[in-house]
């Protein structure tokens, strides 16, 4: 027990007390009060275990760069491991913990890390990887991964709500210091719209600011990207978990951007600077004015610049005795020995603090005199300063490199990305006065710490030397210094001195420390958002969802799509509900939505030219009022998508694509018409969304559609043959678009009407349908028809077959020009011997064709070299059995070779005759029945 | 990053879809380029550092195609033009 509450002071509000809990036990602070300034106010000095060895660790800093006092914060699902007691708000209810330790906190089993410290030193991982590898898996990692690390996450889904956010303003300032206040007001002159956010809670009197400026505290800004600006906007951290949205994710767009982001200060490096009662000077300063919190009852102030001199006055008259002043400089300076002398505190300069003193707390502090002579100080706090480092991560996000300044010993930003600019502290003013840089003073006893959080030595560095790494970058690897959450924050530049001092460089010729966006950790919810479960993107549902949802359909997913999957009855499975499905198509009639294909609509002089250029296989002869099945290349020559376009007049067009395909599509062929060939006169609209779309399948087709069409004559054969299409009213004057196509190989009929009546539609075809046994069926019923009828489809058109592989190389036109042509005539492109397009069934019933299983020659080991193709689509025919499409080598002359159909992966092994890829009704007698 | 659209105005980007460089040339004599003119033209890039012809697909907007003069470097938008 150290700390105290003064019994005046800070800006924290003393008349209202807040009830917390750290490690089960109960504590009181006060409206204002960190986690950590709550916790040294009641005395507690040790917050937690550090990553590797395990030692007691308590706080460093008093801000967002604290390495340290890592915890674990909230209960249940809201629980959050590495959380910085620093910048925790505490709030009445509030329960922490500290973490990474095996047992009590004061008694860590697994402190003998501290003993197994050789096998942790820098490098360990690298060295180890060399060993043989059961060593690593079996040994070293498990037990390393027990040993080290901080805390766990709760392994539950996150219960808080996140935001997103955009604002905009003329002016982004950063950080609301003085600087930062001043600046802001500055630009609210000009910049119509001032942004001023602040890291911080707001604490004290609030900042004055200009009418056009809008301030938003408790706001990170954590990176710069191309201009934009990424902040989070902490709304509930600081309040009891609840439902309102915990953070918000706020994007600035700033026509420029100003850093007031102050300095960070860095420590001095001696043995056991890790300690409990081991903290910045500024830090303590902070905790005296901002909490009225005095962090110690005995200090050293240990320091090599003038900054804080003003500590010593401070502390004295806070009640905290300072019992020695240590500078490193020779003869210290005139306004420390002043500032001691007026507290009364002895100076040793040209000294150095060698150690802390004490176990899990600081007991004193060991100092070597200018003279070589050591003695030691009794402290529970040792306040140490070695200078401060404008905080400029933000500078350098997108490249630039800092460039040391010699006489503030510090790193300033070097070029600025365009519009930013950094003023105050953060820009190097008035920093560091008298300051003379110093890094290390050798090898103390006891361990130095350049990075607290990832337990970084002085030592490790001093072995990435002697083991040939003295580059910064090379360094910070083998080391992994600056790569824990903080970023190395106080380690960086610290690192870069001791790396200098040991190889006799200059910090001035070594790469400054550069950041990557975060600036600080952010929670993945809060970058994800709203995005997340059934929220991870829109839901499309198709035109007649609510009349499948009524009959209990299945869903899936198909692209961005929810389609209905199967309409079960009764116990059905899924197989034997699509069985009934395809039976009913096959022997009677069926509907299906198909609204999910993509529609294009092509309008103007030139759309048939369009097409000609865009599709394979040839459109100029097309009449109005036909339909016909179209082939898509890419440049490339492989085939892209299929699916069928219909005249509608000699000027307009309705093209279908795949469902999967429809955007990539609609892309390339705006692609074609405004790139390519902008003199064409045609436009081109997406109306997939527009018209719901049913194909009405099965023998009975037929006299179903004729009851619903106000003119029945107009769809019998004579005037609507296979592939023909029309306008025509349904229903009594609902418009719709009829298409003879089928898919299914049955005769069939695509009914389209606007999107709105798609419910009532298929609410008419089950009513008309009725006496003939209609029902609707769904994707697994239209999958299996699809592979029957030796259809390729999204399995087949995989992006790597060719028109020839997919059997469809009748389709290139010899008369024209088309995407695609040149490149799919190349030779390798059009081998006989590339896996193509063939059927496959069992030799014996009982076996099961899967998907993704691999052909190979009946008699050939089972072995890569021998593959000859894969298992692209299977599906189990009601009247076929099981039955495949495949893709293989020299497939249309292999019908009927028996081959290997192999399955290592759910082990499948047995043998399949080749056969042609239509097996269902090949003569296609079906489309007319 | 911001596109300036000559329809829409500025625009963030992801309201755009970048698809391919526009630096090269579709042989345009019909089908009887050598291969190896359209084998350029699909597969082959430079790879250059500074300012690059890009084609930019307007989707989240009004679907323009825009030819996008870029700094591959600074990602700086230079130019925005209708091709
Ligand atoms: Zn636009």
């Amino acid at each position: 027990m150290s700390g105290f509450r003064m019994a005046t002071g800070g800006l924290v509000d003393r008349a209202t007390p807040v009830r917390f809990r750290f490690d089960g036990r109960a504590y009181e602070g006060f409206a204002g009060d960190t986690l950590a300034s709550a916790l040294l106010a009641n005395g507690v000095t040790l917050f937690g275990r550090s990553f590797k060895y395990h030692r007691p660790r308590g706080v460093l800093s008093a801000g967002a760069e604290e390495p340290n006092a890592l915890v674990d914060v909230r209960e249940g699902a809201w629980r959050e491991p590495n959380t910085r007691a620093t910048m925790v708000e505490i709030f009445d209810g509030l329960s922490a913990r500290s973490q990474n330790r095996v047992g009590g906190l004061t008694h860590d089993v697994m402190a003998v890390n501290g003993l197994l410290a050789p096998l942790l030193a820098a490098g360990f991982y690298y060295k180890t990887f060399m060993w043989p590898a059961a060593f690593w898996e079996r040994l070293y990692e498990p037990v390393i991964r027990r040993a080290a690390g901080l805390g766990r996450a709760s392994g539950l889904p996150d219960p808080d709500i996140y935001e997103k956010t955009t604002e905009f303003c003329d002016c982004l300032v950063v950080g609301a210091g003085a600087d930062g206040v001043a600046a802001a007001n500055e630009a609210a002159k000009t910049a119509p719209r001032v942004l001023l956010v602040d890291e911080y809670a707001p604490l004290g009197p609030a900042p004055v600011l200009a009418e056009n400026v809008k301030f938003l505290p408790r706001t990170t800004v954590f990176a710069t990207y191309d201009g934009d600006y990424a902040a989070l906007e902490r709304l509930s951290d600081h309040l009891p978990s609840g439902p309102g949205p915990r953070q918000r994710l706020v994007r600035i767009v700033a026509g420029r951007c100003v850093l007031a982001t102050g300095a960070l200060e860095r420590p001095l490096l001696f043995g056991h600077n890790d300690r409990p009662g081991v903290m910045l000077a500024d830090a303590v300063a902070t905790y005296l004015a901002r909490y009225g919190v005095a962090p110690g009852r005995e200090a050293v102030v240990f320091l090599n610049h003038d900054t804080p001199a003003r500590l010593i006055g401070a502390l004295a008259a806070a009640g905290v005795a300072v019992n020695a002043v240590v500078d490193t400089r020779p003869g210290s300076s005139a306004l420390v020995h002043e500032a001691a002398r007026a507290a009364g505190v002895p100076v040793f300069a040209g000294a150095v603090v060698t150690r802390a003193l004490g176990g899990l707390a600081v007991r004193g502090a060991e100092i070597r005199q200018a003279n070589g002579s050591v003695l030691r100080i009794r402290a529970d706090l040792i306040a140490n300063s070695g200078g401060f480092t404008p905080n400029i991560s933000l500078t350098t996000h997108l490249g630039a490199k800092p460039v040391w300044d010699e006489g503030i010993a510090a790193f300033k930003a070097g070029a600025l990305p365009a519009g930013m600019s950094v003023v105050g502290k953060a820009a190097g003013e008035g920093i560091n006065p008298g300051i003379r840089a110093h890094w290390h003073g050798g090898q103390f006893a006891g361990k130095s710490f350049v990075d607290f959080q990832n337990d970084v030595t002085v030592k490790d560095v001093a072995l990435a030397v002697r083991e040939g790494f003295v580059s910064p970058e090379h360094v910070k690897r083998y080391t992994t210094l600056g790569m824990a959450t903080d970023q190395g924050k106080t380690a960086n530049v610290n690192a870069l001195g001791v790396l200098a001092q040991m190889t006799g460089q200059e910090i001035a010729e070594l790469a400054g420390p550069r950041a990557r966006p975060p600036y600080v950790p952010v929670a993945i919810g809060a970058l994800v958002g709203a995005h997340r479960g059934a929220e991870f993107r829109p839901v499309r549902r198709t035109p007649t969802h609510e009349f499948a949802e009524a009959l209990g359909a299945k869903f899936i997913e198909v692209g961005p799509w929810l389609r209905a999957q199967y309409y079960p009855r009764g116990a059905e499975d899924w197989l034997a509900a699509a069985q009934r499905e395809v039976n009913i198509v096959r022997g009677k009639v069926g509907f299906c939505d198909v609204t999910t294909l993509g529609k294009i609509d092509i309008q103007g002089p030139d759309a048939v030219v369009l097409l000609e250029r865009v599709y394979a296989n040839g459109w100029a002869n097309l009449p109005v009022g036909r339909v016909r099945y179209g082939l898509m290349l890419r440049e490339d020559g492989f085939a892209m998508d299929d699916g069928t376009t219909a005249r509608l007049s000699d000027t307009q067009f309705v093209m279908t694509t795949t469902t999967a395909n429809a955007g990539r599509v609609m892309q390339h062929l705006e692609f074609c018409a405004r790139v390519l060939w902008p003199e064409l006169d045609v436009a081109l609209m997406s109306v997939t969304d527009q018209w719901a779309q049913l194909s009405v399948a099965g023998p009975k087709s037929l006299a179903v559609l004729r009851k619903l069409a106000d003119e029945p004559s107009l769809i019998d054969d004579e005037a609507l043959p296979y592939m023909g299409c029309k306008a025509l009213t349904i229903a009594g004057g609902t418009p719709a678009r009829i298409f003879r196509i089928s898919f299914s190989g049955e005769r069939a009929y695509e009914i389209a009407v606007p999107a709105r009546y798609g419910n009532g539609l298929a609410r008419a075809l089950m009513a008309a349908g009725e006496e003939f046994g209609i029902a609707p069926y769904g994707t697994e019923a239209l999958g299996i028809m699809r592979i029957e009828k030796g259809h390729p489809a999204g399995p087949e058109f995989n992006g790597q077959t060719t028109a020839h592989d997919l059997g469809l190389a009748r389709l290139l036109s010899r008369k024209k020009e088309f995407v695609g042509r040149a490149m799919a005539a190349r030779a390798a492109l059009c081998d006989p011997a590339r896996p193509a397009l063939v059927g496959l069934r069992p030799v014996r019933a009982g076996d099961v064709i899967r998907a993704g299983a691999h052909v190979l020659p009946e008699g050939a080991p089972l072995t890569v070299a021998h593959d000859q193709g894969w298992v692209s689509s299977a599906a189990r025919s009601p009247s076929l059995g099981s039955i495949g499409l495949a893709m293989l080598r020299n497939g249309p002359a292999r019908l009927g070779e028996v081959v290997r159909v192999y399955d290592p992966v759910r082990a499948g092994n047995f043998l399949a005759e080749v056969v042609a890829p239509v097996q269902y009704d090949p003569e296609g007698s079906r489309l007319y029945a | 990053m911001r596109i300036e659209c000559p329809y829409c105005g500025p625009r963030g980007a992801e309201e755009f879809v970048y698809t391919q460089d526009a630096e090269r040339a579709r042989p345009t004599d019909g089908g009887a380029s050598p291969t190896e003119d359209w084998a350029a033209y699909v597969y082959l890039r430079d790879n250059l550092p500074g300012a690059r012809r890009e084609y930019w697909y307007h989707q989240g907007g009004c679907r323009a195609w825009l030819k996008v003069t870029r700094d591959v470097s600074t990602h700086e938008i230079l130019k925005v033009e209708l091709p």
